[in-house]
């Protein structure tokens, strides 16, 4: 076999794929540049060129945002069952078991108690990668007691979201969960304590048309998409494609619909310095040396 | 008598019979062919019984959106003895695919109550100015603005539901569908007066829970309540539009379903054939049915009126835990 057939130009090319790591490099959705994994990890996975946010994954989720040592985590013993014995290609339980088995969660969000720089808050966060971060009974389980938590414990609760909304494999019972978080926000806003929502990439539906727009101060994540319909949806409804930009962060900053958009780096500074405002707290003493960057450095934190 | 050609296609049967017996009724003056009618009313009772035994969960959809069903107004014509119609958000404009006004319900004694509903509307030209029922941010906010106006008057809310769900366009997100849904969700839960709500057609997802959290949801025998629609849910699931079916039976969305998930405290038996075989017969039971649960709830003092209601919002749900 002559030395440039395709066999073995294919032979070459995959030894040389092999030399490089898969994931070393990675390109980034916001201005295409070709970019060291490392380098975005270590920024929490933002593009160190233009500033895209990448998805970022719970646990680091939480060392970015809660004090070392601080974070305890509740409800996690909740899980899903089958209220409607639902099946389409596959059975909702068989669904259920094998995303646990996958992510090692029993479903799409965790709740702690814990401190961002020395704030007590009631704190929540969506994991979108289990169904989508949808809306169960479990998920709304879980936001109602948080409310309620905050509510004994005299603090304020954040929660950051990321859902496609509500549930459908639970049909009406996750509908209810809309209210039911609601009424139980409510009863937290009644009691005078503050309530700061975080809209991360993707937040639609049922958990946008509930607590996630509900929130004394709303704040998104730059990028983030936001909107009670998904684009598809619209796009069929009123047959036209749709604006670039659309239910995007920014658009909703332009349209009054968020108070700020704060990118990943500021995001436990800026949530610290707000609750403190709120709660007419003192301002901290400055660090005692200014820090090169931003973010906190990675792991080291071991969560309880 | 009804148009058979805007019947469905299940009940058409049925509906070719009645209106044979009608016509003979009139022809004879019933008389002369008494015993022919008994005949045909017996046949017609029974073809009535079998279509409606065996209705599947889609059907019922189908006959939740019948374009003969009474729409809301349809009911608040019959069931109130006045309606003062009051308009707009302060804010952005009316939309008229929600009604709201103060009204007194007769079954109640004519006390004064404020009505929400959805309308969707009859033939094309109402149902455009309308939406189809399909309310955008500014209709949540003027049921908002005079939830409010109850809360001040202590009037206690009647809403009607029958919405296919909140419009899905450009405009309505610009202006925030999302929070304006939400905001009611949040309200409702701490109105200090007693709501009921009835589903009397469509039940559409955040779109019909807006205006829906209450202390008593009732819902008619052939409406629907759902997360999704059955074409939605059987697009992104089945990836299939055509699994309607499917999709409808296995979310239990019917009235029955609901009762059964501990969602609806009471369904309402429609008159035979349906609401839209007897409008007058239709808003009876559900006058009725509002004002008997409205006496319920009006002799309880507010604290336990509000703990009931966030008690019953924050049962609903299932899943395991552990004893600890």
């Amino acid at each position: 076999m002559s030395w440039w057939s395709r066999k073995n130009k294919a032979t070459e090319l995959s030894s040389e794929k092999r030399s490089v790591p898969s994931g070393l490099f990675q390109m980034c959705e916001g201005c295409g540049s070709t970019l060291d994994s490392q380098l975005i990890e270590a920024a929490y996975m933002c593009c160190p060129q233009c500033g895209h946010h990448f998805t970022l994954p719970t646990e680091d989720r939480l060392r970015l945002l809660l004090d070392e040592g601080t974070a305890v985590e509740h409800d996690a013993e909740l899980s899903p069952v089958d209220p409607l014995g639902f099946r389409d290609s596959k059975t909702y339980a068989d669904r259920l078991s094998a995303l646990k088995k996958k992510t090692g969660q029993r479903d799409a969000f965790r709740s702690f108690m814990g401190h961002i720089d020395g704030v007590a808050v009631s704190f929540g966060v969506f994991q979108f990668e289990f169904m989508g971060g949808s809306m169960g009974s479990v998920v709304g389980e879980k936001i109602a007691r948080l409310y309620e938590r905050a509510r004994e414990h005299r603090c304020p609760a954040v929660v950051l979201s990321a859902s496609g909304g509500a549930r459908m494999q639970e049909g009406i019972l996750s509908l209810m969960q809309m209210a039911k978080t609601s009424a139980a926000l409510g009863r937290l806003r009644g009691a005078g304590l503050p309530y700061i929502s975080v809209l991360l990439n993707p937040t639609t539906g049922g958990v946008a048309a509930s607590f996630a727009m509900l929130g004394d101060i709303i704040i998104a994540e730059p990028g983030a998409m936001v909107g009670f319909a998904g684009p598809r949806v619209i796009e069929q409804t009123i047959r036209q494609k749709l604006p670039p930009g659309f239910q995007r962060a920014e658009f909703l900053l332009e349209h009054g619909m968020i108070d700020a958009i704060v990118p990943r780096a500021e995001l436990k500074s800026w949530l610290a310095t707000t609750l403190r405002l709120l709660q007419k707290q003192p301002a901290p003493p400055p660090p005692a040396a200014s820090r090169s960057s931003s973010f906190p450095s990675l792991p080291k934190v071991s969560l309880t | 008598m009804i148009d058979p050609r805007q019947s469905l296609d299940f009940e058409r049967p049925l509906v070719e019979l009645e209106n044979k017996i009608e016509e003979l009724k009139r022809l004879a003056g019933g008389e002369l062919l008494a015993a022919e009618i008994r005949l045909l009313e017996r046949r017609a009772q029974r073809a009535r019984e079998e279509i409606f035994a065996a209705l599947t969960p889609w059907q019922k959809v189908l006959l939740s959106r019948h374009p003969l069903r009474p729409y809301a107004m349809d009911y608040v014509s019959r069931m109130c003895s006045e309606f003062i119609e009051l308009h707009g958000d302060r804010a952005f404009r009316d939309d008229e695919a929600i009604v709201a006004g103060l009204a007194r319900l007769r079954a109640w004694d004519n006390q004064s109550i404020l009505l929400l509903a959805h309308q969707k509307g009859r033939g094309t030209k109402e149902a455009v100015r309308r939406n189809f029922g399909m309310p955008r941010p500014e209709g949540y906010r003027k049921a908002r603005r005079l939830m409010d106006l109850a809360a001040r008057f202590r009037l206690p809310i009647v809403a009607l539901i029958d919405t296919p769900g909140a419009f899905p366009g450009i405009d309505a997100e610009e202006r925030g569908q999302a929070e304006a849904i939400a905001k009611n969700l949040e309200v409702m839960a701490g109105l200090p007066v007693p709501i009921v709500a009835a589903v009397i057609g469509e039940g559409g997802s955040g779109g019909a829970l807006a205006i829906g959290v209450c202390d008593r949801l009732l819902m008619l025998e052939f409406s629907v309540y759902s997360v999704i629609s059955p074409e939605g849910c059987a697009s992104i699931l089945w990836k299939d539009q055509g699994k309607v079916d499917q999709a409808a039976a296995q979310m239990k969305m019917t009235a029955e379903d609901l009762k059964s998930l501990g969602v609806v405290d009471e369904v309402l038996r429609e008159p035979p054939g349906g609401a839209h075989h007897s409008y007058d017969e239709a808003a009876m039971i559900v006058g009725d049915a509002v004002a008997r649960h409205l006496r319920e709830l009006s002799v309880l003092p507010q604290e336990g009126l509000l703990d009931g209601r966030y008690a019953k919002y924050r049962a609903l749900g299932r899943f395991e835990e552990p004893r600890s």
